[in-house]
């Protein structure tokens, strides 16, 4: 029995897509900004093609897609960590190794199963609409779990991804922190799949953040205004795709690229007006 | 051992040997950088660790962080070697001319980490430790400011930020990397306030690695000079009783010390 909500979230398939993405559009802008701190912005899309990989080894072994994605997408993150922190490649070099690794993963993984078939769309691309009261309550659980993990390290995560070398010699457990942090990307990755899919996750960790550092003078502040832009996007996004018939995931990213620009030219406005009134005095 | 109302903590009596270095020799690949290096640093000393170019100063730092291993000989801080020592206790101000913050970060965010090594990153942040903050960023001047995006500051103002973070730990030894270059004079005499402060008030002891002494020469206890080995190791009045110059001529020193290549 759906809410009375009004259209277009009358129905009980767009409430349910509510949920799911609302949750997404606070988690994943959240810890998307220790990730931009960290200067790893792309590190959620090669997380993403390692979940791909992962719901390819689901399908075939006939396992729930999401607890294949789940534990390729952990493995993943701590992979690229390990690399990152011995230095072994650069950030970007890492990422590259299991970004591809996993694409490649996930098609020849998918080819077992039976060609590219239509089970796995929903995964590549996102399809808020068809989540059902099992995702919702996935997702809703490792958000949750993301939040309260990033509200009770936020200040310890802040100076680790702010100055690595200077948290090290001040004793601060850098290690353990980056672990952490790795694995709740991973569980990010996952949980925000259903909703904007493994190809466009790293947008929702990243635009908003794009829109909230220009908006704020703090990272505290940063990180709110990125779940704001997050959150309203989400729904702006659900809402344009119900109306015009257009793809969920793609709308919601749309939303969240053009808020930053509309921030972005509103920022340039202001300071060209405070430019023109110092000029003319 | 008294104990210090404010914090909890043992008192360090005036003189304890906070750092010692005995015959460190170090080297990166097989081209030695330190050769048999002894130095050591008491409580309430302010010390200079002063070198040419590529003499081991900033590698010397590291070795005595515990971030990189001695070949041979040994390293004390705080009694303990580097990686059992209590790194609340040990302020470092790293050699950065700026930080670049991706996301925005006020003075004060970037202060209150160095809060987090001292009273354990896992718990919450209390009325006393903001007061800590706030203490230690009016001993650098940078009080009304510390709202504002460290990216708007310049260079010296960002460096007292870093230095602020070192004081916000309350450190028994503090260890800085040339903090002072290209810093504005305004920033140097904030800088030499706080030092003195930090040692009058806490008595600290201090390791300052830099090229520019004229800011700090009246406050030094010490001036070790490095260039592989040590090669000088006392007062500042004993250098200048050689024909340096530590704070008349503030072009003397570099001078002397680019002739020792």
């Amino acid at each position: 029995m759906p809410w009375p909500l009004p259209y277009p979230f009358e129905l009980a398939f767009m409430q349910r897509a509510l949920i799911a993405g609302v949750v997404v559009g606070v988690f994943a802008p959240m810890i998307g900004t220790f990730v931009v701190q960290k200067r790893m912005s792309l590190i959620g899309d090669g997380i993403g093609h390692l979940a791909f990989a992962g719901v390819g080894a689901g399908l075939v072994a006939g396992v729930w897609p999401v607890w294949g994605a789940l534990a390729f997408a952990v493995v993943g993150a701590l992979g690229i960590e390990w690399l990152r922190a011995r230095r072994a490649a650069s950030g970007d070099l890492a990422l590259a190794l299991f970004f591809y690794s996993g694409i490649a993963g996930g098609v020849v993984l998918a080819g077992l199963g039976g060609g590219l078939n239509a089970s796995l769309l929903p995964y590549l691309f996102g399809q808020a609409t068809t989540v059902n009261g099992e995702e919702i309550a996935v997702i809703v659980g490792l958000g949750t779990a993301i939040v309260v993990t990033m509200l009770v390290l936020r200040r310890v995560l802040f100076a680790v991804v702010t100055d690595e070398d200077w948290s090290r010699v001040a004793g601060l457990p850098v290690g353990a922190l980056n672990t952490v942090l790795a694995i709740s990307i991973a569980v990010s990755v996952v949980a925000a799949m259903r909703i904007v899919g493994v190809l466009l996750i790293a947008a929702m960790m990243v635009l908003p953040v794009a829109s909230g550092q220009a908006l704020a003078r703090s990272f505290r502040g940063t990180m709110w205004w990125s779940v704001g832009v997050g959150v309203a996007s989400v729904v702006a996004g659900l809402a344009v795709s119900r109306i015009w018939g257009l793809a969920p995931g793609g709308t919601i990213v749309l939303i969240a690229a053009g808020c930053f620009a509309i921030v972005t030219l509103l920022r340039r406005g202001a300071a060209f007006r405070l430019r023109a009134g110092g000029a003319e005095l | 051992m008294a104990v210090s109302e404010r914090t909890g903590s043992p008192r360090r009596e005036v003189g304890e040997v906070l750092l010692e270095a005995r015959g460190v020799t170090f080297g990166y690949g097989r081209t030695p950088v330190l050769d048999d290096v002894t130095l050591s640093l008491r409580a309430g000393e302010f010390v200079a660790l002063v070198g040419p170019n590529g003499s081991g100063k900033s590698t010397l730092l590291k070795v005595l962080l515990g971030s990189l291993s001695p070949w041979s000989g040994s390293v004390r801080l705080l009694g303990e070697s580097p990686g059992h020592v209590d790194r609340a206790r040990v302020g470092y101000v790293p050699q950065r001319p700026t930080l670049e913050s991706e996301v925005p970060a006020t003075v004060e965010e970037i202060v209150l980490a160095g809060r987090l090594s001292r009273r354990g990153w896992w718990r919450p942040l209390r009325r006393e430790d903001r007061e800590f903050v706030r203490h230690a960023l009016e001993s650098v001047g940078l009080d009304e400011l510390r709202r504002t995006p460290l990216n708007e500051l310049s260079g010296g103002q960002q460096q007292r930020a870093f230095i602020a973070r070192a004081f916000a730990t309350e450190p028994d030894l503090l260890l800085l990397d040339e903090p002072i270059a290209g810093v504005d004079a305004e920033s140097q005499r904030r800088f030499r306030d706080s030092l003195a402060h930090l040692i009058a008030e806490h008595g600290a002891g201090v390791l300052l690695v830099s090229h520019e002494l004229s800011a700090v020469a009246p406050d030094l206890d010490r001036v070790v000079v490095l260039k592989q080995r040590v090669i000088f190791d006392g007062p500042p009045a004993e250098l200048a009783a050689s024909g340096v110059s530590l704070g008349v001529h503030r072009e003397d020193l570099p001078l002397w010390l680019e002739g020792l290549r």
